[in-house]
């Protein structure tokens, strides 16, 4: 694979005010969620990108929403923005009034990444979820998605119910970069042999900046009965970072591995906040926790990445993890930077 | 009765005006609801014993104005004589007036009745005001305050007052300085936190209530609130990964012997270590350690959090023994 195939161009559309420019600071530029305020429209198109796991980089085009920009992007700049895209991210605000107009907008940028990019993946986030009272989340969501669906033109379209307030915005943004991560199976297999020979239970990788789920492995002697997924906040497509092993996995929490970027990625403001650091460059060198129940720790992996790792009860099996954890480092740079 | 409620424990009473930020409060501080979210929550005209049993008990009173809880159908017996601190939130964003009335009233009443209850006023939702009306319309509810009291003929009544808002740390803040008012021996605590600090290396330490993120004593050397809030926030992060995987394992997934308490420690970029140890059901330890050597001495450092520990649950013990003793002693002279 040459180089230039690891950059790829990731749109993000949707009507002006639909949250956009919010996600991504949040995501990618270490905003907390009420900083988004600052924020204005877009003006055309903000680019920025993104290094992911070392030879990935998500080269983003934050497509303001105006109505005169939506216009040109499908007249005068078909060509240039729908070209060579490998992902469209469309968003919709749950709360707008005009859904009917909203996915006629939507259809017309279909049609457009048809003509261009007929094998680009399709995201669609239903966005600003925070907003809709709990007991409403579920069937709003499930017919908004179903409506997007719809008309989609027969692209392999993934939706997603999300929020800047929340954990779902880490979820939704960690499927989409699990679809782009080039080595992901050799990946995967490294992992499953790691956690079977230092006995864990579970192994999340995660990527540095971001705290987005690159992927992880459930690594269970005795697989029990697979438990339905939680409802409320979650589509009922199954999560793409469980992929590998969804059979083995014993964990009733199906949404914890954004709940744990969201766990982590806050605490790292909290650390820069008061270390005068920028975000950027906050970071953890070793986190371990010991109760009755678990052991785990998060210990940096490679130059883009933590490695979580969970391991069952018993003290010395878990120092005897950190240990070899650190010191399979260099094997996995190898890994993450393989060809 | 009162053995029962008790249980020991400090007790806090939590009244004010409808819609001056009760619920708001404890569900934030107590049941860790973002803030945000606090503006779903319904407002009810329940006189909602609200209990939330940690290292303190607690409870919630809304005060809408048709109650008077002097009313001889009411219990006030039952009420206020096990409390140590009746807290009363002001919305400082809103017309005050009659939230000091009847808080004055209140103050009144109780010194007869109750003298040792501590009265601390929370001058709540100040986020919403500019600095220079934040802090006149403090001094202007302290002032009415003591003046109506003065009027009243109560020349030093022990009400404390608070700024506070459930956006930022105030209010866990001002629940702290509450609650360590009512902290049996505080002294003794912080002695002791001195001496594991000084053995340990540490730059500071706190004893923090594990619920509600309220501490309840720090070694003395001076607070920084840096160290605070990564601190307080880092028991937030270690309650959250656990409630994801603390679910039920079968026992033959163990590889080995697991001391019961939960221990937890982070170095962060600049080389800083926060350290955290569960105490007891309620309690736990959590330190920052910035000298090397002192971070590389992990037995020593385990090993002296565990005497801290011996000597905590012993101080406790103790302590609310006596306390207990003291009230039992004089409750027959009430009557
Ligand atoms: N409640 C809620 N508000 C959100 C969320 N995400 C974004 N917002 C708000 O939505 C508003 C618009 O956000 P932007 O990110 O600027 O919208 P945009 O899609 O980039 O708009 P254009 O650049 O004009 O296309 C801001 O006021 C945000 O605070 C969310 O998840 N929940
Ligand atoms: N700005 C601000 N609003 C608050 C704060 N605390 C509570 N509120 C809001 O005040 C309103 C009333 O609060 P509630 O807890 O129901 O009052 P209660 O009747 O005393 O229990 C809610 O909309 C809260 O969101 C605060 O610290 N700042
Ligand atoms: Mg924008």
């Amino acid at each position: 694979m040459d180089a230039r195939k690891r950059k790829k161009k990731v749109l993000l559309m949707g009507k002006s005010g639909s949250g956009k420019s919010s996600m991504r600071s949040v995501i990618f530029s270490n905003f907390v969620a009420k900083d988004v305020r600052r924020l204005g429209a877009t003006i055309d198109v903000e680019y920025s990108h993104a290094k992911f796991m070392g030879n990935l980089t998500l080269n983003l085009w934050d497509c303001g929403g105006q109505d005169a920009f939506m216009d040109s992007y499908v007249s005068a700049q078909r060509s240039n923005i729908f070209s060579d895209v490998a992902v469209l991210i469309y968003v919709f605000d749950i709360e707008s009034r005009e859904v009917d107009r909203d996915l006629d907008t939507y259809s017309t940028i279909i049609r457009a990444l048809h003509q261009y990019s007929p094998s680009a993946y399709v995201f669609c986030l239903i966005h600003k979820m925070d907003l809709i009272q709990l007991e409403h989340k579920e069937h709003l969501y499930l017919e908004r998605a179903q409506l997007v669906k719809e008309r989609s033109e027969g692209f392999d379209l993934e939706t997603f119910a999300s929020s800047i307030w929340d954990e779902s915005l880490y979820k939704a943004w960690a499927g989409i970069v699990h679809k782009l991560i080039p080595n992901l199976a050799v990946i995967e297999k490294f992992l499953h042999a790691f956690a079977k020979a230092i006995k864990a239970e579970e192994i999340v990788l995660l990527e540095r900046s971001t705290f987005l789920t690159v992927t992880s492995v459930v690594n269970n002697t005795k697989p029990r009965p697979k438990h339905k997924a939680p409802i409320s906040n979650s589509p009922p497509s199954d999560s793409p970072t469980n992929e590998s092993t969804p059979e083995d996995d014993s964990n009733p929490n199906f949404d914890r591995h954004e709940r744990i970027s969201n766990i982590l990625k806050t605490y790292k403001h909290t650390v820069a906040r008061n270390t005068s650091n920028t975000p950027a460059s906050a970071g953890f060198v070793l986190l371990k926790l010991q109760t009755a129940q678990f052991n785990l720790f998060l210990a940096r992996l490679t130059e883009n990445t933590y490695v979580f790792v969970v391991v069952p009860p018993g003290e010395a099996a878990f120092n005897c993890a950190v240990l070899n954890t650190l010191l399979a480092r260099e094997a996995f740079e190898g890994v993450t930077n393989a060809k | 009765m009162s053995a029962n409620l008790r249980q020991n424990k400090p007790r806090l009473l939590l009244m004010g005006q409808r819609r001056s930020g009760k619920s708001s409060i404890t569900s934030v501080v107590f049941h860790k609801m973002p803030p945000r979210e606090t503006l779903f929550l319904e407002s009810t005209t329940r006189i909602q014993k609200d209990s939330m049993h940690s290292f303190m008990d607690f409870q919630v009173w809304d005060f809408p104005g048709q109650l008077n809880y002097f009313d001889p159908t009411f219990d006030a017996e039952e009420i206020f004589s096990g409390i140590g601190a009746l807290v009363w939130v002001i919305d400082a964003q809103d017309d005050y007036t009659d939230s000091v009335t009847r808080l004055t009233a209140s103050v009144a009443n109780l010194q007869d009745i109750y003298p040792n209850i501590n009265i601390e006023v929370f001058v709540h939702k100040i986020d919403g005001l500019s600095d220079e009306y934040k802090s006149d319309a403090f001094q202007d509810i302290r002032q009415r305050i003591e003046d109506e009291l003065n009027d009243h003929g109560y020349k030093n009544p022990p009400v404390s007052y608070h700024q506070t808002s459930i956006y930022d740390y105030s209010i866990f803040e001002a629940f702290s300085k509450v609650i360590q008012k009512l902290v049996p021996p505080l002294g003794t605590l912080e002695n002791l936190l001195n001496i594991l600090v000084n053995n340990s290396g540490m730059e500071k330490a706190y004893l923090f209530d594990t619920m509600s993120k309220i501490y309840v004593a720090s070694d003395t050397r001076p607070i920084d609130m840096e160290v605070y809030e990564m601190c307080s926030d880092y028991i937030d992060v270690i309650l959250d990964i656990s409630e994801l995987y603390s679910y039920p394992r079968s026992e033959s997934t163990r590889l080995g012997p697991q001391m019961v308490e939960t221990e937890s420690s982070v170095t962060i970029h600049d080389g800083t270590m926060i350290y955290l140890k569960e105490m007891n059901k309620y309690l736990c330890l959590v330190s920052v350690i910035k000298h090397p050597d002192a971070k590389d001495k992990k037995g020593l450092l385990d090993y002296n959090a565990h005497i801290f520990q011996d000597a905590l649950n012993e101080v406790f013990a103790r302590g609310w023994e006596k306390q207990e003793n003291s009230e039992a002693a004089k409750e027959p002279a009430e009557h």
